[in-house]
């Protein structure tokens, strides 16, 4: 088994990261936080492999001079013309980052009801900084007594986002909300202007719909029938050992330097002020637990189970240069606040929204590469 | 200017079929770079590379692998995946109706818009209907290879489907606790009140711009020309360590600000 890092933290969630961290201003008031992501990711995961099972990782080349490239030798471009760019340091970048960065300013509270679920795009929870859990617990409060959400723009990761603060049962929740230029409208579609039609066509329409209705959401119908699939597959492959290649001693079930980490557990922990007693015990479950198990059969992938995705900024400017294998890489993206940040389950998620081939086998360290990927 | 359709299908509802296509309702306004290799400002390209021996292996020689808890691989063969994928169908199947809280916004992924695709009679028919019975639909459909489930409802006046999350996404927040501690001070949370009352307001989404976009796109323009770029330095405001403190000088700021 890899050795879980401790990581020695000053921002108060122990050994854990949150996905940002930074302060909420309500007034004068402000509430150091941590962001965790609110959704998980897909519980089956696929690796790139070759035909005997090797592991495949990624890495760039340069077509011209047929060379593979480490991440020092990689800049980030803006296309002007066909094949002609800028290049932007990660220094301008972030220069750009506005007081904003650091701080989501509640300047605006507005009835809950008000806001659209159309705007909604992710969710995270907020877990008070050491030290903050009175003024997250009075905000919390007063806000979910009034009914209201807070409503802010602030920059994450080189992306700037509007965020509702939302409190329910004590928790607080930041819901990034979409731009209003980024939902268009039926016109921008060029949608017909509707008009009156057949009324009986509507009657018996809607007498179809009547039989159909029912009370509530059955979230069984939620299922993920991809991963009950695939996990069927490896159920009776495991069964007649085929295509089966057992466990080789460096080959562990995490990738390396990766942990398996329960969203579940990371959250409560951290909406707690956990005593040290409490943080050992949790760390140890974490070790053990963190599995999602999809299909109830008992084999959940060894790296589901992390905290989704469902991650902001697909094509973001990331204001890092990105990252090409190796542990050197590695440790250079954790100095920038950038992808290496994220958890497996939230690069797939934004693999997925650029629609990357191949994003449901790939490690970690594809996803990212993918990701920074040109396009 | 009209949109592209991606993708068209058929409602099912009884007897009656109603044929849609779908729009994306979102407008991609991310700014995008490239990859370059800095020395000849050439975009980079990608391979595959065996860990062990540092070879270049083609995709077609790539295998995906599931790796179980006890870490042995089970290897797929192209076609065997290519089975597990869904059939390929333009029936959006309906599920049920529902009010429209019942499908929650944390289930929500992504909306598209739906228009006709020919009969635009059976189309206002669907919106009508859908205005009268005020409720959502949750449906099922197939496209490009996958399964979505979604809550069909109207936005704007016009159908729309939005693409929802699987079940074991969404963390539940009955699953976890709250902060807890010694009661709140009953005068803070009064004061918190009043001021969350001070800046009450509508929501009103276009009044916010991403302006960090616009000073990335700024900035590129600025080097395109040639020019400078300046880097700026981030304020720190004065924060109170006492809470009830804060609160009583937040109310006051906002009194002189009224």
């Amino acid at each position: 088994m890899p050795k879980v890092k401790e990581r020695k933290s000053e921002s108060g969630f122990g050994n854990l990261r949150p996905f940002w961290s930074g302060t909420i201003a309500f007034g004068l008031v402000s509430l150091p936080v941590g962001l965790f992501v609110a959704n998980r990711g897909k519980s089956v995961s696929l690796r790139m492999v070759d035909q005997d099972g090797t592991p495949l990782s990624r890495k760039y080349f340069c077509p011209a001079e047929e060379k593979p490239l480490t991440s020092d030798e990689i800049v980030r471009g803006y296309e002007i013309e066909k094949d002609e760019f800028v290049v932007v340091t990660d220094e301008e970048l972030e220069a750009l980052a506005p007081e904003k960065s650091q701080e989501i300013d509640l300047r605006r509270f507005v009835p809950l009801a008000d806001i659209d679920p159309v705007y909604f795009e992710r969710a995270y929870f907020l877990a008070p900084a050491k030290g903050a859990s009175k003024a997250y617990r009075l905000l919390a409060r007063a806000m979910e007594d009034a009914g209201r959400a807070g409503i802010a723009t602030f920059v994450m990761r080189g992306k700037e986002y509007l965020v509702a603060i939302i409190a329910e049962r004590g928790i607080l929740r930041a819901e990034t909300l979409r731009f209003a230029d980024e939902l268009r409208t039926p016109d921008d579609i060029g949608l017909p202007t509707i008009e009156e039609t057949d009324a009986k066509r509507v009657k018996s329409l809607t007498k179809q719909m009547a039989k159909l209705a029912t009370d509530r959401l059955d979230r069984s119908q939620l299922v993920d029938w991809e991963s009950r699939r695939l996990l069927e597959l490896v159920d009776r492959k495991l069964k007649t050992g085929e295509d089966v290649v057992s466990a080789p001693e460096e080959l562990a079930p995490e990738e390396e330097g990766e942990e398996v980490v329960d969203l579940m557990q990371i959250l409560k922990e951290s909406l707690q002020e956990v005593t040290p007693d409490a943080r050992e015990a949790a760390a140890a479950g974490r070790k053990r637990a963190g599995r999602e198990r999809s299909a109830g059969k008992g084999r959940g992938s060894s790296r589901a189970g992390r905290a989704d995705s469902d991650q902001p900024g697909e094509g973001r400017v990331d204001s890092r240069r990105p990252a090409v294998g190796g542990t050197d890489s590695r440790r250079r993206r954790e100095r920038y606040a950038g992808l290496g940040e994220k958890s497996k389950a939230e690069l797939y998620e934004q693999a997925k929204e650029l629609d990357i081939a191949g994003r449901s086998n790939m490690s970690k360290e594809q996803l990212i590469e993918a990701i920074s990927e040109p396009r | 200017m009209a949109a592209r359709a991606m993708w068209k299908g058929v409602i099912g509802l009884g007897e009656e079929k109603i044929p849609v296509k779908l729009y994306s309702a979102i407008e991609d306004t991310n700014v995008h770079f490239r990859l370059l290799h800095e020395k000849d400002e050439v975009p980079v390209k990608q391979e595959l590379i065996n860990s062990q021996t540092e070879e270049v292996v083609p995709f077609e020689r790539a295998r995906r692998a599931f790796i179980t808890d006890e870490g042995d691989m089970v290897i797929f063969e192209p076609e065997e995946l290519d089975e597990l994928e869904p059939e390929a169908s333009r029936d959006i199947e309906v599920l049920g109706f529902l009010p429209p809280e019942e499908i929650d916004h944390r289930w929500y992924l992504r909306p598209y818009y739906l228009g006709p695709d020919g009969s635009e009679e059976a189309y206002f028919a669907l919106i009508q209907a859908m205005e009268t019975s005020g409720l959502e639909g949750l449906v099922r459909w197939t496209m490009r290879n996958k399964q979505y489930v979604g809550a069909l409802r109207l936005h704007d006046g016009y159908p729309m489907l939005v693409t929802l999350r699987y079940d074991a996404q969404v963390v539940p927040i009955e699953s976890l606790e709250a902060p807890a501690g010694p009661d709140l001070d009953e005068k803070e949370l009064a004061m918190a009140g009043q001021l969350i009352g001070m800046l009450a307001a509508d929501f009103e989404p276009e009044q916010y711009h991403d302006e960090y976009r616009q000073r990335v796109m700024e900035m590129v323009e600025t080097k395109a020309k040639g020019g400078k770029v300046k880097t700026r330095k981030r304020r720190k405001e004065a924060r109170y360590e006492d809470l009830s403190g804060a609160l009583r000088a937040s109310l006051e700021k906002e009194r002189i600000r009224a």
